[in-house]
């Protein structure tokens, strides 16, 4: 191993940091009306099962066709074949706790090695006020068939796993509600 | 073909804050309390987003953003942003907040009876150029008083948020200033381990500082590798 720089230490966002992360579209992972949107919402809870109204939650996904326009995407970085299509939400929650992102539903990924294909899923960031480093989680989509083989899903305790799962509310619609504590404490991951 | 999986980013070792750090009293209900599931890094964790939106003129200044200047000592604060294998990041988004040179935050939440000062909103952003430099001009902010315990004051610091290259690599964290003496009463700055938080402290710049104009300090921020060899199984 070659000699290592030491990591910067995280810290937390505190309770302002709409004056440094709020981005007016931030929640615009496509543009509106873009063929077969949809919106996932949630509430971000503490552990008293109190709505958290400093939070922020991020999204990062794979576009329709499962690919990435990033060079580390080993097919190649592609654009996507969605216009406007950033792969990147943000949304602060507000004074009732919810969160919501307008975008569409990923493609699943390739199989790795001897790993299974992923099922649809967005990598989330959730940061806070008492939160001294940011928690990492997944939404993957209720009803979609590659969830019951996904190897990501599949290393959760099969009880916590619908923590993970977006349930579908509307036509175009997906609810997503992150536990930080609690009897329904949403599965957080270390990558 | 079968895709083999990448090169992961390094675990960080004693760098970070643990989430429930009872000194800090916020994360009582919102430390998660279960560990987190430690899982290997896919493509969606080894991507992640390269854009920097739009940059306004003034977001690399903060002492322009207004018709007035605002009051307070004015300083530029410059680095570069690293991973661990001592390669600069560039063309990535930072993002800073802070307080006002009284301490205050241009935010509806921040109440407490120091001024408000109308030339000052207190948000920036910057991209880092081709080898990781980043620069921006502010004036320094006060420290502040907060209700985590009785006379509880936060040292002066300026929030700063980075995306780096990949998802894992994403990082929020503060800058401090040299020899605060409020270091040693500060459960956030404490949380970080011994021989990790000093890497929050920004070191006083005097061939940077600009004669009749500006102090400077300077800060770099290290992000995480990847390692040298494909992805192994984990094990705890
Ligand atoms: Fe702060």
């Amino acid at each position: 191993m070659s000699e290592q720089l030491p990591l910067t230490p995280s810290q937390t966002v505190g309770p302002y940091l709409r004056l440094g992360l709020d981005w007016p579209k931030g929640a615009e992972v496509v543009p509106p009306g873009t063929p077969g949107e949809v919106v996932i919402s949630g509430i971000l809870y503490d552990g008293a099962g109190v709505p958290v109204t400093d939070g922020l939650i991020e999204t990062w996904q794979a576009d329709p066709d499962g690919r990435f326009a990033h060079p580390d995407d080993p097919r190649g970085a592609v654009e996507p074949t969605v216009p406007g299509f950033l792969g990147f939400g943000r949304s602060c929650t507000d004074e009732t706790g919810r969160w919501s992102i307008r975008t569409v539903l990923p493609g699943a990924l390739p199989a790795l090695d001897d790993d299974a294909e992923e099922a649809p899923h967005l990598d989330v960031s959730v940061f806070a006020r008492g939160l001294l480093d940011r928690v990492v989680t997944r939404i993957y989509f209720a009803g979609q068939p590659g969830n019951d083989t996904d190897p990501l899903l599949a290393a959760v305790p099969a009880e916590r796993r619908a923590t993970l799962v977006a349930e579908k509310v509307g036509e175009a619609e997906y609810r997503f509600d992150v536990h930080l504590q609690g009897d329904r404490e949403t599965v957080f991951l270390q990558v | 073909m079968t895709l083999a999986h990448p090169r992961p980013y390094r675990q960080p070792r004693d760098t970070h804050p643990p989430l429930d750090f009872a000194g800090y009293k916020s994360t009582g209900l919102r430390a998660p309390t279960q560990r987190p599931i430690l899982v290997p890094q896919r493509l969606t964790e080894v991507t992640g987003p390269l854009l920097v939106g739009e940059i306004g003129p003034n977001d690399h200044d903060l002492t322009r953003q207004h018709e007035g200047e605002p009051l307070g000592q004015r300083i530029t604060v410059s680095g570069r942003v690293l991973d661990s294998d001592g390669r600069p990041v560039p063309d990535t988004l930072v993002e800073v907040w802070q307080a006002n040179a009284a301490g205050r935050y241009a935010h509806a939440r921040d109440t407490w009876p120091a001024p408000l000062d109308p030339n000052f909103s207190g948000g920036g952003r910057v991209v880092t150029n081709s080898k990781g430099e980043y620069s921006f001009t502010t004036i320094k902010p006060g420290a502040y008083p907060w209700g985590n315990h009785h006379n509880a004051w936060r040292p002066a610091h300026i929030h700063f948020s980075l995306f780096g290259r990949a998802f894992t690599q994403r990082l929020v964290t503060q800058m401090y200033f040299p020899e605060d003496p409020l270091f040693a009463f500060d459960p956030i700055y404490r949380s970080a381990p011994e021989g990790a938080r000093e890497r929050m402290i920004s070191a006083f710049d005097m061939d940077a500082t600009q004669p009749e104009w500006a102090l400077a300090y300077r800060w770099d921020i290290v992000l995480r590798g990847r390692e040298q060899t494909p992805f192994e199984e984990p094990h705890e």
